[in-house]
């Protein structure tokens, strides 16, 4: 099954190199990695979605937390959470078609971002079944590239993923 | 600027002493109480050297890099304080590599610094620049490339603390050449602060009294202790907890020593080649106490059938360890010390275990160590029981990897920890003789003894030059077959006998010549009832003494667990008297 890591690390260079290499190393596999500043600028948060069972989850979770910039991890699968994925799609676009696709951003309440001659590029953020479907909506238009930025989540209410929790 | 300018110059000015990174470097290590480096130096380290020769730090002149590791990590692991290694920048920081992974393998503490282009320089594929931090990665507790000359110190207060506490490991610092000679106040760092390390996790007190009733209510109890019983220092705990329950030990490789093998509840070693009483301790107990241990394929066999009637406690200071490869049916996070006081507090009653006992007692008597002298063909056994009773198990032993490490784990029964020093996880041919450099430089006063292989000994016996250039009394007792043996045992069981490559007795060299080539003594040794006489000799000699054996070139290392057999199901041994249900779960 798929968990959503929310990992607190030191804002330093090589921490991507070591939290990568510690995936791979060790055989596990990362479904999608984001990661960016938070509001501390000392520290960078990644949401790393992962595939596994508990005791792959429970081994990658303790061994991120091993690592020296690595200051927190979390799993939220079961926490309520915010998750939301941004992707950018150029696809192809006639004049002629351009009012259906139209209808389509529309639906999915994104964005058109730049219009070339026969292309267009729509912007769209959501989960990951809302980023899929828009994806589906307009395959038959034919898409010519897709960039997508991995799951960033966030938990719902007044908690904060780094409030400390129970490590047995 | 040369040192005695700069000095004399800053005296005028009255600022506040300004030293170069390089000096600092050694100032730090200076405060960290580091008294001996190992290292070799180069272009990069120039500077570190330059420092270094106005210091009172020993600095030992190793004659490859690896050998500086492997010094520094043996060093670590006699003395139970942080080796410290040095070598410059590209393949002299690459030749550190396997030094530092066999450390981190068997997690001892050392600091490596290595020498590193310029910054200017760096990722331009400059001459002797190699990613060391990069390459290091997956082998280091932790890695610093240090890029500002006012970070130095503090980055090196964080090393020694990243390498000693917690679970330990190798620490490497990588220095631009140019950093070591920028100018910067060197102010003797205070409290370490790294938010994402914690080295000592709360102790979970339900869990520690869930072990000691489990501990209460077991029939069959055994332990099992690791290096991590050494690294902690838990020794007398663990002893504490023997005399308390009365529970036998079983140790791996690495935890010999953490309790005195010639006790009546001592063990020896479990595993691939492990005694069977050992091994059949482990198959029939109820309960397994893993102190400090990481369940090593080695030790375990086949996961599946290990301790097939045991609940599994797993005490160890590394969270990731539990559960790793063997699920625990009780973990304690914490350092093996802390946690043994507080299961010896929480214990109340001890079990029963007089019939446990006696089973075991039955089975060492049923099923020993056992190899036949015979008459002439000198057997590697027969030189590492000799070597034992001639020291009384109070030598402090390094061995090389292979058959003559099992050999020496089988026969050479360790009084006292920090007193065997194998490389466990890595396995590393070659670690012998370096290894017996630092434990003999860090305990000068002991008596040390390398038991070598042919092949190993081959891949680091340029420190010979070490050893007579420091005048290192370490007596290496060789054992030659002519063979890699164990890969030749394993062909020989597991691959229709068919010898591949594993034939040394060609090429050489004399060994007894090699040694006096460096001014070591050194004698041949080829009869059963030379072995002793040559021994006394070598152990009498003011200096360095190689003894070479000439042992039966095609012996095996009996009793063997085929890989990925069961612990029960061992070849060479007698025979398996039953067989065990699976592990459930």
């Amino acid at each position: 099954m798929k968990h959503t890591l929310s990992v607190l690390v030191e804002n330093q260079p090589g921490v991507l190199a070591r939290i990568a290499g510690l995936f791979s190393r060790r055989g596990y596999n990362i479904d999608s990695l984001a990661v960016g500043r938070t509001e501390n600028p000392a520290f960078a948060r990644m949401t790393i979605v992962v595939d596994g069972d508990d005791r792959v989850i429970e081994q990658v979770s303790k061994q991120l937390h091993k690592l020296v910039d690595v200051i927190h991890v979390r799993d939220i699968t079961n926490e309520p959470f915010v998750d939301r994925e941004l992707i950018l799609i150029k696809v192809n676009a006639e004049p002629a078609q351009r009012g259906e696709i139209m209808q389509i951003v529309d639906i999915f309440r994104a964005h058109i971002v730049d219009i070339g001659r026969n292309s267009l590029i729509i912007e769209c953020t959501g989960d990951e079944g809302k980023i899929n479907a828009i994806q589906d909506s307009l395959e038959p238009f034919g898409i010519r590239e897709v960039v997508r930025t991995g799951r960033i989540a966030m938990m719902r209410g007044v908690r904060d993923i780094d409030e400390e929790e129970d490590h047995a | 600027m040369t040192l005695a300018t700069r000095s004399i110059s800053l005296a005028k000015e009255e600022a506040p002493a300004l030293l170069s990174g390089a000096e600092i470097v050694i100032k730090a290590l200076e405060y960290e109480g580091v008294d001996t480096v190992f290292g070799y130096p180069g272009g990069a380290v120039l500077p570190l050297y330059d420092a270094l020769y106005f210091s009172s730090i020993r600095h030992i002149l190793v004659r490859h890099e690896q050998g500086a590791a492997h010094a520094a990590d043996a060093y670590a692991r006699a003395t139970g304080r942080v080796g410290v290694c040095f070598a410059t920048s590209g393949p002299g920081a690459t030749n550190l590599v396997t030094g530092l992974a066999n450390a981190y393998m068997d997690s001892i503490p050392v600091v490596a610094f290595t020498g590193q282009v310029p910054l200017d320089l760096l990722g331009r594929d400059s001459f002797q620049e190699a990613d060391i931090t990069g390459i290091t990665l997956p082998i280091t507790k932790h890695n610093f490339l240090v890029k500002r000359v006012e970070e130095l110190a503090s980055v090196i207060r964080k090393a020694f603390y990243l390498a000693r506490t917690g679970r330990p490991g190798p620490v490497l610092i990588d220095l631009p050449k140019d950093l070591t000679l920028r100018l910067a106040e060197f102010k003797p760092p205070q409290e370490v602060s790294i938010p994402g390390y914690r080295a000592e996790p709360r102790l979970d007190t339900s869990a520690v009294a869930a072990a000691a009733e489990a501990v209460a209510r077991a029939k069959r109890p055994l332990i099992f202790a690791g290096g991590g019983v050494i690294a902690a220092d838990a020794a007398p705990e663990l002893m504490a907890l023997v005399e308390r329950t009365g529970m036998p030990v079983v140790t791996s490789l690495m935890g010999k020593g953490a309790f005195p093998e010639d006790h009546p509840l001592a063990l020896g070693m479990l595993g691939m080649h492990g005694t069977t009483y050992a091994n059949f301790a482990v198959s029939h107990c109820d309960l397994l106490l893993g102190l400090g241990v990481r369940f090593d394929d080695r030790a375990t066999g086949n996961i599946e059938t290990f301790a097939p009637h045991a609940k599994i406690i797993h005490i160890d200071i590394d969270p990731a360890e539990i559960g790793k490869n063997v699920p625990a049916d009780i973990g304690v996070v914490g350092n093996v010390k802390m946690v043994l006081r507080a299961l010896l507090e929480a214990l109340g009653e001890t079990p029963d275990v007089h019939a446990w006992q006696n089973q075991v007692a039955q089975w060492r008597r049923l099923y020993p160590l056992t190899y036949d002298q015979g008459k002439e063909e000198l057997k590697p056994q027969f030189v590492v029981r000799q070597v034992y009773e001639l020291t009384r198990g109070e030598a402090i032993i390094t061995t090389d990897v292979g058959q003559n490490q099992m050999w020496a784990a089988q026969y050479y029964l360790c009084r006292r920890p920090r007193s065997f020093i194998s490389s466990g996880g890595l396995g590393t041919m070659g670690f012998g003789l370096p290894a017996a450099v630092g434990a003999q430089v860090g305990r000068p006063g002991e008596t040390v003894i390398d038991i070598a292989g042919d092949g190993s000994l081959q891949m680091t016996v340029q420190e010979l030059a070490t050893v007579a250039q420091y005048q290192l009394p370490i007596k290496i007792c060789l054992l030659n077959n002519g063979y890699l043996g164990m890969v030749r045992q394993w062909q020989e069981l597991f691959h229709g006998e068919r010898y591949s490559q594993v034939d040394l007795s060609q090429g050489g060299p004399d060994f007894v010549k090699l040694a006096r080539a460096y001014g070591i003594g050194a004698r041949r040794v080829t009869r059963p009832q030379e072995v002793k006489p040559a021994l006394e000799e070598a152990l009498a000699a003011p200096g360095a003494y190689l003894l070479e054996f000439a042992v039966s070139r095609k012996e095996n290392v009996f009793p063997m667990v085929p890989p990925g057999g069961s612990l029960d199901q061992m070849l060479g041994g007698k025979k398996p008297h039953e067989t065990h249900p699976k592990r459930s779960g």
